[in-house]
This record gives C-alpha cells, structure tokens and sequence, in this order.
C-alpha cells in the first residue's frame, strides 16, 4: 500500500511537471467537445436544386414552389436542358435535379400516372439521402393535395392517414444531445489511453523500467499507479465536459450521475488497460503511436457514435462486442438522454466490466518484470 | 571457509542458436570486490541480467544470498542493489524525489529515508542540487547518485554494470572510492567493467570470452600466471577474440 503512493507520487508528479501536458488534459478535452458537438451534425438545410421544367404547366410550377416552401430546398438554377442540369451537378453546384416531364399538368389533370425524374448528388451518401427523404415527403404532401382536389367532397370518405410522431427522449432531434454523451465518452478516455501507454513506452526506452523490475515492486502496483492518475485526470474532465455541456449546450441530463461516474470509471479501467497491453508489446513511442490510433480510430469510429450501431453489418456487431467505447457509447446516452437506472443498464456495465477486467489482466500478464 | 554469496553452477543462457553464457560456474564471497571481466559481446552483461533476476537463465543452478533464482527471485530482490550502465533515475524527477521514491519501494520507514537523504547527499556533496531535476546534472555525478540510490536500502549485494561508462577519470576515481566504502562496510560487490585500470582494483576478476569464464582468480595471481605486469596485458593474452572475426 504505501509501496502504491509513493509510485501514485512519482507518475503525478511526472505528469504535472511537463507544464504542457498538466494543462493540455484539461485544456484539450475541453476545447474538443465545446467544438466537436455543434460542428457535428446531420440536419441538412439548403438541398441546392435544380429544375428541369419541361412542362411549364400551373401544376408544375405549384409542384416547385411546394418545394421552395419547405425550409429545406433551394431552387438555385431552372433551365430547359438536361445536359445543362447534368453539368451543373458534375461541377458540385447542385445536390439534387428534378425533371418534369411534358404533359405532366395535363396527365395529372386527368388522373394519369406520371413519371418525375429524380437525380441526387450522392457523393455524400448520407446527405442524398436525407435529400431525398424530405423531397419524398414534400411530394406526399403534393400528391395528397392533388387526390383531395381532385375527388373535392368526396375525400370526406375517402380513407385517409395522418401521422402525428413524437421523438422521445430527444423530443427536438437536437443533434448535440446526441452527440454529446457519446463525444464525452471518447475525450475523456483518449487522453488517457495514449498518454499512459506513451508514458509506459518511455520508461522502457529510457530503461527506468529496468531499475524498477530489480526492485520488489509487485507487476500489478506498477501497473495501477500507471492507470490511477489518468482514471483521476479522466472522471475530472468528465465532471467539466458535463457541467459545461449542461451550461453551454442546455444538454439534459435526466439519470443518476452516480452512475455515469460509476460507469466511467470502469470503462477508463477497460481503456487503460488496453493502452498498457499494448504498451507491453511495443518497445518505442513510434510503435505505441501506430498501434494506440489503430485501436483508437476503429473503436471510436465503430462505437456508434456516428452511425446507429444496429445497421453495421454483424460481423461488426461482433467486434463491437469487444469495443469499450461502444458500451460507453450506450451508457451515456440511455443515462443522459433517457435517465436509465442501473437496472436498464446492468448488462451493458457488467460487459465492460468484464472487459475491462481482462484488458487489465492481460496488461499484468504481459508486463514482465523477468525476459 | 568464508561464505558464498552468489553461487552458480553450469549456468547457460541461450538465444537462439547462439549462446551468451556457456556454461558458467563460479562463486563470490561475501563482502568481496569481484570484478566481472570481458570483451564487448562476450555475454557480462547477459550474466549480470540473469543473477538480477531481470533474465532467466536456460539452465543451470543460480543462489544469490541463498535464494534460488526461479522460485525466489522477489526475495532476492528485496537483497541486491542494481546500476546499470543506462543511466536509469528519473530524469524528470528532482534528486530528492528520486532518493525518496526508492526509499519508498524498498520500505524504508520515512524518517530513515530522511536521515538517509541527508547523509547521503551531504556526502556527495548534492545537498545544493537536491531539488534540481536530474535531467540538467553531469553524467559523473548522475552516475554517483545511481549508485548510492542503489544502495540505499542497504542490499547485501550490489550488482553495477559498466558504472563507469563515459565517465571523466577523476569521477570514475571517486566513485571506486565509494565502491571501497561500500565494500568496507560488508556489502558485497559484482561489478562488470572493460577499464582493466579498474580491475587492479578488484579482490577478484574473472575475464569472460565469448560466453566461457577463461580464468579467474586475484589480480595478482592471474598477472604471476601469465607473467603480465598488469591486468591489462593478461586480458589481452587470453581474451582475444576469436580468429573468424579478425
């Protein structure tokens, strides 16, 4: 125990000596998330349009301002030539093309079927998408319309489906309440994960971990005076990264932070002791750097954090069963967004647990005092 | 009969198909200087590793302060000091903050580590640098600091490989005087060493050749045996490297 403090002494002095380092873990995770999480965001506003109107009809033109109507589009460029539209999208000036065929008042007028073309710019596939999910939406609204005035006081009995949706526990979809659980989650154990496994590295580099190993310091107190001062530094950040979020971003926070500090304490555990596993098989800070962004950027890329978990193919599923982050990832959002209790929660925590337990154990494993 | 401190017996370390320690025997008194001799490559530093406890030996049977090398390597931990010819205090650490740390490790109450603090930095003359960085110290009294920080926790053996790497003649002068002090006061020493001018210094030597200990005995009778004037012409007589590097 007291062999414990004075290595607790030695790594927090080590750490607060580089006057850099003491400020920037603090500094760094706080700038992070105050730009992260209003700069990440996936409402798109101004779909940039262009119409191809070959029809110049009453109906054409309503089915345009319709568009125009809806915050979302924006008829930038109409013109009468396909190639043209065509030109325009290749040189990224719109993301979306509709072209209204001749006849196309007079076919609807009548009652007929009609085709309307539409082309999206899907290099950013996500964007299309949503594009193409209000567009769809508008042109309900329009077709609606139409039926009804057409059928006139006969839609009265005509069967008709309104839906009235609520978001819960996110009733707005405001985006840095999404963002935001998951983006604290991440900065708070980056730091920590490359730091300490750095730190290990450096000790072996340097050959202090020599003079260490001919002591009788046991394998495990090393290890935890590695992991305690960034498990410290870490729930530190969190408490700022929350409060500021709370502050700046009116981030709710509807369950116990008990238990989110509860949480993640145990996946920094998880984390750390990945970094000083790795950090057992790597010898130079090069090697340490390479290996720690391999894991860091699948793990933090995979977690869900971007893209709903359950639309990865399963394999990743698989993997993410072994991705700390992910779990971290739930975690704080069921916590902060829906106010889950630990019972909601309980396997999702003792998976981490678990995890965290065998990174740990395996760091212990592997640092070998004896080669 | 005086008493073995360190025993080994068919000691052999391999990597792969090469053979660092080809099977060594030898033991060390109590309280004695023993000098660990050898060429660059000749596998000193493998040995030394091994006797630490930093290496396991591929075979053979090794007793440091009567504990055995594999079953009781924490134990003999408790009782041996180590300097290793990296610098290896914390640079980043004051001088004070490193004594203290591994009076720590060691266990030594915190008032011992305070007397011992003093004495010990009085006596190097440090008190002045105490709360200075390590990092902006000449290597020469780095090395000294080393080697009292080593034996701090008063080990009944001490092991220094290269301890006097790099460092001027007077301060290599000063620290084999502390190397005297220490032995004088019962603590025994297994020092491995190139500067032959250090070996005259030794109660006893042994000279390593690519992984055989190729003689052992006083500086005096090794030089009546090869009728050498000095320990320097009797490491070049036996220790040359083989003829397939020349």
């Amino acid at each position: 125990m007291r062999t414990m403090l004075f290595l607790l002494r030695k790594e927090f002095k080590q750490l607060f000596r580089d006057r850099f380092i003491g400020k920037a873990i603090f500094a760094i995770p706080i700038v992070q998330m105050l730009v992260l999480v209003p700069a990440i965001t996936y409402e798109i506003r101004d779909v940039k349009m262009c119409i191809v109107d070959h029809d110049q009809s009453v109906e054409s033109r309503k089915l345009v301002s319709q568009l125009e109507g809806s915050s979302f589009f924006r008829v930038k460029y109409t013109t009468f030539s396909e190639r043209e539209a065509n030109d325009l999208m290749h040189r990224d000036k719109v993301d979306l093309i509709l072209q209204i065929p001749s006849g196309f008042g007079r076919e609807t007028g009548r009652g007929n079927p009609v085709r309307l073309m539409v082309t999206a710019n899907a290099i950013n596939a996500s964007r299309a998408q949503l594009a193409w999910g209000y567009f769809s939406g508008v042109m309900r609204d329009y077709q609606m319309n139409l039926v009804t005035a057409k059928a006139g006081t006969a839609s009265l009995t005509m069967p008709r489906i309104d839906l009235t949706s609520r978001h819960w526990y996110n009733e707005s979809l405001n985006y840095i309440y999404y963002m935001l659980p998951g983006v604290l989650g991440i900065l708070v154990a980056a730091i920590g994960f490359m730091l300490a496994g750095l730190n290990m590295v450096k000790e072996k580099e340097s050959g202090t971990i020599e003079q260490i190993n001919v002591t009788p310091v046991r394998k495990y107190q090393f290890i935890a005076a590695k992991m305690i001062p960034y498990i410290v530094i870490g729930l530190i950040d969190l408490a700022i990264g929350i409060s500021l979020g709370m502050l700046a971003f009116g981030m709710p926070f509807e369950g116990s932070a008990a238990l989110l500090f509860l949480s993640s304490f145990i996946f920094m555990i998880g984390a750390l002791g990945l970094a000083l596993l790795i950090s057992t098989i790597t010898s130079s800070q090069q090697q340490y750097m390479f290996a720690g962004f391999f894991f860091l950027i699948i793990f933090m890329l995979m977690s869900g954090i971007f893209t709903p978990m359950d639309s990865m193919p399963a394999w990743a599923q698989k993997i993410n069963l072994l991705n700390p982050v992910a779990y971290i990832m739930r975690i704080n959002r069921m916590i902060m967004l829906k106010g889950s209790t630990f019972a909601d929660i309980s396997r999702d925590i003792f998976s981490l647990l678990v995890l965290s337990v065998l990174f740990t154990f395996f760091a212990i494993r592997k640092y070998r005092k004896t080669v | 009969m005086e008493e073995n401190i360190i025993s080994v017996r068919n000691l052999v370390r391999k990597f792969g198909s090469f053979t660092a320690n080809d099977n060594l025997s030898f033991d060390v008194r109590k309280g004695e200087i023993f000098g660990f001799l050898g060429a660059n490559g000749a596998g000193k530093t493998t040995a030394v590793r091994i006797l630490c406890g930093l290496s396991k030996p591929t075979s053979g049977e090794v007793k440091i302060a009567g504990f055995d090398i594999y079953r009781e390597t924490e134990k003999i931990k408790r009782n041996i000091g180590y300097m290793s010819q990296r610098f290896s205090l914390y640079e980043d650490l004051t001088v004070a903050e490193n004594i203290q740390l591994y009076g720590g490790i060691y266990g030594l109450p915190n008032r011992l580590i305070r007397e011992k603090q003093a004495e010990l930095l009085n006596r190097l003359g440090m008190t002045d640098v105490r709360n200075k960085l390590i990092a902006g110290l000449p290597l020469g009294w780095k090395q000294k600091l080393a080697f009292s920080v080593a034996i701090l926790h008063d080990p009944k053996i001490v092991f220094l490989d290269e301890p006097t790497g790099g460092v001027d003649p007077i301060a290599r002068r000063q620290f084999w005087e502390m190397i005297y002090e220490t032995a004088s006061g019962g603590t025994t020493i297994f020092v491995t060493t190139h500067y032959m001018d250090e070996a005259e210094y030794c109660d006893r030597i042994s000279i390593m050749s690519e992984g055989k200990i190729v003689a052992l005995d006083t500086p005096a009778a090794l030089k009546r045996i090869y009728q050498a004037p000095s320990v320097e012409e009797v490491f070049v007589k036996i220790a040359r490297p083989s003829k397939s590097l020349l």
